[in-house]
């Protein structure tokens, strides 16, 4: 995807297949010959990681599908028969629902790193949007795969996020009865959310083309955030990329399968093993932990109309997260007041994590306030104004003599 | 960055991750339950087969009087890594029980259970379940291990990663049949038709002691007391609700072995590919 390709095949097949339809001149000028800087560190692993999940997620989602039945008296019992009469189910069930957490967590870090690093910055603003939008799409199936266990945890967490739309002036209960298909989370909601939660991966995988696609036409950012300035200062796809991305692949699967194999549960909540029941409310009702900081956000905010479009604020504002930062340099190695701010910024979206697990009350809703606050000044106020005020360290000449040292 | 740096900043992510897991089962002012010494935890627990056997005995005769056990076939008592009884004592089980069904007339009729029909529940259906009992029907058994748990707190819940504790629920449960005591303590208000138990958030807990010493008595020996039963019984619920963790910990093995040679091979390849450019 990065102009014109030089590959010619050996073969006279390949030659003639070549002339007819060049997608091996694509896949070889995407991932074999495609330059990547040089100095890249093992924080850009994270997208090799993630498409590696979107795979696993979605091999795994068709073959449970097979088996799941979307109705509210067979959902949780065939979930059930999944994990105990299917051949190998509750490892595929096991892997999925794990998946889930995994692949949250190789997001988050992939965006930690694009921020820290500025990779949304000028010429990969479209790429960076793209990725937001993959986001949502994500945090929109996640919570609809979620739902479709039809655990007590399942039920209530679709009928408290449902109703944030309530909050709407005006359409609002109206807008909920059309999500929920009746006048209650019901038999339609989980019809629904079973259709919409098979279609959005393969959505998920048309936008990260889309995000591959414009990867390759601005090229890779770098630890240094200078673009390669010459070929010393990159190096082919493959093999260096391909076998520094399979390394930290096979890494990140010993992680995975740590939790698959020995700690299936823990990232689970218990009452996901009690059937929904609608006339019981659980004595707390907690999402999963990757949306854990937004329901943090959400009832920081005392008025429900506030505190949910602080909420999806919260993500949206990402978006615009090339125009707000306003600093000509982009990588936070550079950027000694940055550094801190950022620093503070992860550890405020960790401690919402935290504070969305406990109860709205005292002490936890002023620093869920208090968090919210910083969470959004680091977007409005401190980015932009840093662009002005900062004095940045010198920059590198060139990606190589970063790597190599001035003598090269 | 080196590879170190990287794995430990990994390590610390998750970490991370996990501080802002959602809280295990609210408990309020009632003591953590005593962690048991289960032979099924661990990277390479297993399921005790008397164990198992024994717990079954304790179902069948006291628990199952109230609490379902749906989820489950008869026959799935033989299967690998579960109690082991074999495939003809299974039949003969299965013969004993009596299952609804409808016959070529169309008549409803009773008939003798076989090996692939789930465990008939004790009452017809929810509501004379509740009906039954006191207005709250009791809980489906066949995954109540994995559906209680109690909250285990900051650092503990990180650390549980580490040491694989997925045994809160077992915990939990052994707590409870263990925890009854005959009067509340002085200045307690007990609601008509509760029991006082020390562990069950509350106090209150509607279930009257089950399992009392002498109650069942045991083919193979073991003694007939309350703390031998609270184990015994616990363990099988731990089974009838993850009964292929066996087969899972010994695949994690396999895979773990597998992942460690791959990583290392990769790591070393890597560093063979990259020494020219460095």
């Amino acid at each position: 995807m990065s102009g014109n390709s030089t590959y010619q095949p050996q073969s006279k097949v390949l030659q003639w297949f070549e002339k007819r339809l060049p997608i091996g001149g694509l896949i070889h000028s995407s991932f074999v010959a495609y330059p990547t800087p040089r100095n890249l560190n093992y924080w850009w692993t994270f997208g090799g990681i993630l498409s590696m999940m979107l795979g696993i997620q979605i091999v795994t989602g068709i073959v449970l599908a097979m088996h799941y039945t979307p109705h509210v008296d067979l959902a949780f019992k065939s979930v059930e028969a999944i994990m105990r009469d299917v051949n190998y189910g509750w490892l595929l069930r096991y892997l999925h629902a794990n998946g889930a957490a995994m692949f949250f967590l190789a997001v988050y870090i992939h965006m930690f790193r694009g921020i820290y690093y500025g990779s949304y910055k000028e010429p990969r603003e479209v790429l960076w949007i793209l990725g937001v939008i993959i986001y949502l799409l994500m945090m929109a199936t996640g919570f609809m795969g979620y739902v479709l266990v039809w655990g007590q945890m399942s039920f209530w967490a679709a009928t408290v996020i449902t109703n944030l739309f309530s909050a709407i002036p005006g359409v609002g209960d109206t807008i909920v009865t059309w999500l929920w298909g009746g006048y209650a989370v019901g038999n339609p909601t989980l019809n629904r959310f079973y259709s919409l939660h098979y279609l959005l991966p393969f959505v998920i995988a048309g936008v990260v083309i889309l995000h591959v696609w414009a990867l390759h036409v601005a090229g890779q950012n770098n630890p240094t955030g200078i673009e390669p300035k010459s070929e010393r200062d990159t190096v082919p796809f493959t093999p260096y990329a391909t076998v520094k991305d399979g390394f930290f692949m096979a890494c990140f699967l010993i992680l995975y399968c740590w939790f698959v194999f020995y700690v299936p549960n823990f990232l689970g909540h218990p009452d996901n093993y009690i059937p929904a029941n609608p006339a019981v409310t659980p004595a707390e009702i907690v999402p999963e932990w990757y949306y854990l900081p937004f329901y943090a956000i959400l009832r920081s905010i005392p008025d429900k109309l506030l505190g949910v479009v602080a909420l999806f604020g919260s993500i949206l504002i990402l978006a615009f997260l090339p125009w707000l930062d306003t600093s000509h340099v982009k990588s936070g190695r550079y950027r000694p007041l940055f550094k801190q701010f950022f620093w503070l910024w992860v550890i405020v979206c960790i401690g919402l994590g935290w504070l969305g697990s406990k109860p709205p009350e005292g002490i936890y809703v002023i620093m869920s306030r208090l968090f919210t606050l910083y969470y959004f000044a680091f977007f409005i106020v401190i980015l932009p104004l840093l662009g002005i005020f900062e004095k940045t360290k010198p920059l590198p000449n060139s990606i190589s003599e970063s790597v190599l040292g001035a003598k090269a | 960055m080196t590879n170190k740096n990287t794995i430990l900043a990994l390590t610390i992510a998750t970490a991370i991750a996990a501080f802002a897991a959602p809280a295990m089962a609210q408990v309020h002012e009632v003591p953590a339950p005593p962690a048991v010494k289960w032979s099924f935890a661990g990277p390479f627990g297993k399921y005790d087969e008397g164990q198992l056997q024994r717990g079954f005995k304790i179902y069948k005769e006291v628990c199952s009087s109230c609490h379902s056990l749906s989820l489950l076939s008869i026959g799935s008592l033989a299967d690998a890594g579960g109690p082991g009884f074999s495939e003809a004592q299974v039949a003969a089980l299965a013969a004993e029980y009596k299952i609804k069904d409808i016959d070529d007339k169309g008549e409803t009729i009773e008939r003798a259970g076989r090996p692939a029909d789930h465990f008939p529940s004790p009452f017809a259906n929810d509501a004379a379940a509740a009906a039954a009992n006191g207005g709250t029907a009791p809980p489906d058994m066949s995954t109540l291990a994995k559906a209680r748990g109690y909250m285990r707190g900051f650092p503990l819940f990180v650390l549980d990663i580490f040491t694989q504790y997925q045994e809160a629920g077992p915990d939990y449960i052994h707590a409870i049949l263990t925890g009854y005591k005959d009067a509340a303590p002085a200045g307690f208000t007990m609601p008509a038709g509760g029991n006082y138990n020390e562990y069950f958030p509350g106090h209150v807990i509607a279930m009257p002691k089950p399992l009392s010493d002498g109650q069942v008595t045991f083919d193979d020996g073991s003694p007939a007391t309350l703390a031998q039963y609270s184990k015994d019984v616990t363990a099988f619920l731990m089974w009838a609700a993850e009964p292929k963790l066996v087969q899972r910990k010994r695949t994690g093995f396999q895979v773990m072995i597998f992942l460690i040679v791959l990583s290392g091979l990769m790591y070393f390849t890597k560093k063979k590919v990259w020494s020219a450019v460095h």
